[in-house]
């Protein structure tokens, strides 16, 4: 319902609901970052194979793959395939199996989106007044069947397993699944990680758990969930995820590029190019500014080459920045230049 | 389960204070800074902790 056409009458006669007018009046109702897969700093859209077995590996801005205990399980992209997405949305996060993998009790395939205990204070998780939430987002798979993924505290001790079905093969449907907050647990309100979702891709059951209902410990999935890495070439797509307060979803919160950007940047920052000059200093450094406050002291790595007239590699001080830049030294070199990618990540 | 390959780490010093660790991590070599909320330092201070790494003196 266009705003223009609400007047007092409509509003007396019950005819304004909040689905109706939620996405036009009320922004800031999303607690995921790029959740239309928009932004990929690190990737532009290529395609890589999750192998690290030890850690996570970021894929488009703000979601990680994981793979273990053995990688090159499947393969990531931002619109993997080629399809067309859902009408409304422009990218999506794709999985594609590379080969016929069978889970064993311990496995983990995911995909997690970790959001900013900052960002989810509000929601009381840990106490009496834990507020519901409802997640939404579309999918498509090479697959049908029951799919499965979490949602779980920072310290992985407290989980949500939560599925969906998928009916036809290769064709986007929406879900929506709302979740009772959790009266217990220990839930971060600070700029560590607040609540992590997590979509299983072939998950072991000994982090399998029951769909439905809190729970204390590490599930990623819920038992019974299908196996995408258990079919060469199968994939899985997801987009337009929106986590927001209530027991109703409402349309997808849209946001402007640079607004989305701009919050990735809060975690990662990609390749920023820097350069000094100046033939009569004997020593010097140099202080690089970041876009944005990072979440927190960034870890900082040299990309490319780095010029300097007397170092191979500078000296890097992150923690002099405050979150907002990091500091090179040069020593004696009168040239001082190079890449540098700034990651405060969960 | 999640658990960075840290395969060498070594203070870095400013004024000749410990002001963040250079570390290579899963392979690439990373300037840490010394902030609990950072990731790769905490995964650092984990592994020191449980015996699995030793950060070297600087230079």
């Amino acid at each position: 319902m266009p705003i223009s056409t609400i007047n007092t009458n409509s509003i007396a006669d019950d005819a304004v609901t909040v689905p109706k007018v939620t996405d036009q009046v009320l922004t800031h109702r999303n607690r995921i970052i790029n959740g239309a897969m928009v932004i990929d700093q690190r990737n532009s859209g290529t395609s890589i194979t999750i192998t690290n077995t030890s850690s996570y590996t970021y894929t488009v801005d703000r979601w990680a793959a994981y793979t273990y205990p053995t990688g090159s399980k499947f393969s990531v992209q931002q619109n993997a395939g080629s399809v067309t997405p859902p009408v409304g949305f422009t990218n999506y996060l794709g999985a594609t199996s590379l080969s016929a993998h069978s889970i064993g009790s311990t496995d983990i395939h995911v995909f997690r989106h970790a959001i900013e205990g900052f960002n989810i204070a509000d929601l009381g998780w840990g106490s009496a007044n834990a507020k519901s939430v409802t997640l939404s987002f579309w999918v498509r798979s090479s697959l049908t069947g029951t799919f499965g993924g979490s949602l779980t505290n920072g310290l992985f001790n407290r989980s949500y397993p939560f599925s969906c079905t998928i009916s036809v093969a290769n064709t986007w449907e929406q879900k929506k699944i709302t979740i009772n907050g959790d009266t217990s647990g220990t839930w971060a309100t600070d700029n560590t990680a607040g609540i992590n979702i997590n979509f299983g891709l072939g998950v072991g059951s000994s982090y399998s758990g029951t769909a439905g209902s809190w729970a204390s410990g590490d599930y990623r999935s819920s038992t019974g969930a299908t196996s995408v890495v258990g079919t060469n070439g199968a994939t899985f797509y997801v987009t337009g995820l929106q986590l927001e307060v209530g027991d109703t979803d409402t349309p997808f919160e849209h946001r402007s590029y640079g607004d989305e950007l701009a919050r990735c940047q809060r975690y990662y920052v990609n390749s920023i190019s820097t350069s000094f000059y100046n033939q009569s200093v004997s020593a010097h450094i140099l202080r690089v500014a970041l876009p944005v406050e990072m979440r927190a002291n960034p870890t900082v790595t040299r990309t490319g080459s780095f010029w300097s007239g007397s170092e191979n590699a500078p000296d890097i001080y992150p923690q002099y920045g405050n979150k907002k830049a990091f500091l090179i030294s040069g020593g004696t070199s009168t040239f001082l230049g190079g890449s540098f990618l700034s990651d405060a990540e969960l | 389960m999640e658990n960075m390959n840290i395969t060498s780490a070594q203070y870095s010093t400013f004024n000749e204070s410990n002001v963040g660790i250079k570390a290579t991590i899963d392979g690439v070599e990373m300037s840490v800074p010394l902030d609990p909320a950072n990731r790769h330092y905490a995964e650092i201070m984990r592994q020191v902790e449980a015996g699995e790494l030793t950060i070297q003196e600087a230079d």
